[in-house]
């Protein structure tokens, strides 16, 4: 295990001490039989245990068996829904919406991401050296990231309003004309990116930072004893040094990013049309969005996600595992 | 002379911070703005960059309307706060301290659990609820909501806990202390800060969820402030300086708790990113 974060942070001041292992082994070897402490543990491990199967294992099974059945609403009252097998997963490849879906997915999450991050390392290496008020405004930067969604995604949706929002009023002083940022199919996707890198700035600076606290100042002073300016610094300090976080922050971004949902349902609910839907809102759409719920798509565009999801979750703990035994 | 050039540069760097910080903030500021605008002047061009007739209809509108939502969301958030940190604190007094065997398999699926996409999880519970009765319920929500901080919640005591001294609870197992007393009277109190950032996120979380609620409470009598502003906003949209102030009294939480407990907050952000 290696320095984690969450005890740095909370017990600075008494910093190494916490870390160190115990001079002396334990009294006795644990065996492989269930002893007493043995007892203990899965006694207390016991509530975990029961709801991650109550609320986690049981919801999850519920909505695979409802993407393999036909789910109408009576069906879902009665209970007796038709056994269709893959036939929805088939629909929904099969639909037009689905590369419209895919496309849209990717673009929104690769665009929020690399700005984000951008953005956030930018920030995280200004705010690096400490000046007048530096940690008031560092923590300015956080409002965003704790503001309920709904609050951001209405205000984002006011602000880009085409009539009366504020942008194209600032917009239109330069002499640019109208743009209906939510209501045109040509803006609408952008104007939810736009949104959600607003959103994920605070997360990346937060988590960079911290990573750049680790990076020993000795470092700095040895590469400008060398003459290197503060462009090359970060080039040949800041950026290879970081690599390990940014790879873990780069793809916990793309976890969180795949999933949103509040955001985009509030400020277009995936439209107009289907050019602002992502896989997510397609299955909220599809289960809940409309007066007629279609709960089996719903269900299947929402188990193709979690492969998507996973796909990258299991990116994340190989590179963390090679981390650790790197370090 | 290098001295005072430093210091000049520091000057200058705090004029571009505050620049940053006024740019990345300023949604925040037009939601105060235009809360306090007058409706008649809403649609005003160019907008009304400050408002300098300020009104409270907005606010008045909140305290009439939105008493009930703010009400729901504490009692929600509350609920899921207790639940949470339940469920997770002995869990990771157990993977952490007691060598719970088959841990490893057990973080990796609370990792696993933290990637699953709420919509998914709404609609699992929506069958679920269903089928139990539990649609529209109070009780019902504060468990779908806790589920987004739970497994958080015991990495995060796990993580905590395993930097406990060792012979903090040698101690108290010579001074014939068993599991429970030992968690009780030592681990429990060691940890109130992990304590108190588990339940500030949980807290969090559970205030501004938005999924869970407008899936699994969409006809409830009681329902949370995300919701209420989500109504607002299809129900009269010329009425923007009440939905914003309604977004302004949604956000009171989490400005109390930035000011209050600025360092879990950034504890916690840090914690979720590097979890093992």
């Amino acid at each position: 295990m290696t320095s984690n974060p969450a005890v740095v942070g909370q017990r600075a001041g008494s910093g190494g001490a916490a870390g160190t292992t115990p001079a002396g082994p334990p009294g006795r070897r644990r065996g492989r039989t269930m002893n007493p402490s043995q007892w203990a543990a899965v006694g207390f491990a016991t509530p975990l245990l029961a709801y991650l199967v109550l609320f986690y294992a049981y919801p999850l099974w519920r909505n695979i068996d409802l993407s393999i059945h036909d789910y109408t609403v009576r069906a879902f009252v009665q209970g007796d829904a038709e056994f269709v097998g893959l036939h929805n997963y088939v629909e929904v490849f099969s639909s037009s919406t689905f590369p419209t879906a895919l496309a849209n997915t990717a673009l929104f999450t690769f665009g929020s991401i690399a700005l984000q991050f951008s953005i956030g390392m930018a920030l995280a290496v200004f705010f690096r050296s400490s000046f007048r008020l530096s940690g008031a405004l560092r923590a300015m930067f956080l409002v965003p990231w704790l503001l309920p969604l709904i609050v951001s995604a209405s205000t984002w949706a006011w602000m880009l309003n085409s009539e009366n929002g504020i942008i194209n009023s600032v917009l239109g002083a330069f002499g640019v004309e109208q743009i209906n940022w939510l209501t045109s199919p040509d803006t609408a996707l952008l104007s939810v990116t736009i949104a959600n890198i607003w959103l994920g700035i605070p997360f990346n600076l937060v988590i960079l930072y911290s990573g750049l606290q680790n990076i020993p100042g000795e470092v700095y002073e040895a590469a400008s004893l060398d003459g290197a300016g503060a462009w090359r610094q970060f080039w040949s300090v800041t950026f290879p040094l970081l690599r390990p976080v940014s790879a873990i922050t780069l793809l916990l971004g793309l976890i969180y990013t795949l999933k949103v949902v509040d955001v985009i349902w509030v400020m277009t609910t995936g439209g107009p049309g289907t050019s602002s839907t992502t896989l997510s809102i397609w299955s909220y759409r599809e289960a809940f969005g409309t007066g007629q719920p279609d709960f089996s798509p719903a269900a299947a565009v929402g188990n193709l996600l979690i492969v998507i999801a996973l796909v990258f979750g299991f990116l994340h703990l190989q590179l963390q595992r090679r981390q650790e035994a790197a370090s | 002379m290098i001295a005072s050039r430093r210091r000049s540069q520091r000057w200058w760097k705090t004029a571009l911070g505050v620049f940053f910080t006024l740019v990345m903030l300023f949604p925040v500021y037009w939601m105060l703005n235009v809360s306090f605008t007058q409706t008649r002047d809403l649609r005003a061009d160019p907008p009304h960059w400050f408002p300098w007739e300020a009104t409270f209809e907005g606010y008045q509108a909140v305290f009439s309307q939105q008493m009930p939502a703010l009400a729901t969301s504490l009692l929600i958030g509350l609920g899921s706060v207790v639940l949470t940190v339940l469920i997770a604190a002995p869990a990771g007094y157990a993977l952490a301290l007691l060598h719970l065997r088959g841990r490893r398999t057990l973080n990796f699926l609370l990792l696993v659990a933290q990637m699953i996409p709420a919509v998914v999880m709404a609609m699992g519970f929506y069958a679920v609820y269903n089928s139990l009765g539990l649609l529209n319920t109070i009780p019902g929500l504060i468990v779908a909501d806790s589920t987004i901080a739970v497994p958080f919640g015991v990495l995060l005591f796990t993580a905590f806990m395993s930097g406990i001294p060792r012979e903090l609870l040698q101690a108290a197992r010579v001074d014939g202390a068993g599991a429970w007393r030992t968690f009780v009277s030592i681990v429990l109190p060691v940890s109130r800060n992990s304590i108190l950032t588990v339940s500030l996120f949980a807290f969090l979380w559970a205030w501004s969820d938005f999924i869970f609620a407008s899936t699994l409470n969409r006809n409830g009598d009681l329902i949370p402030i995300t919701l209420s502003i989500y109504n607002y906003i299809g129900n009269n949209t010329t009425q923007w300086n009440a939905i914003m102030a309604t977004a302004v009294v949604a956000s009171i939480p989490a400005s109390i708790l930035l000011v209050v407990a600025q360092r879990y907050v950034a504890a916690g952000v840090t914690a979720g990113a590097v979890k093992d």
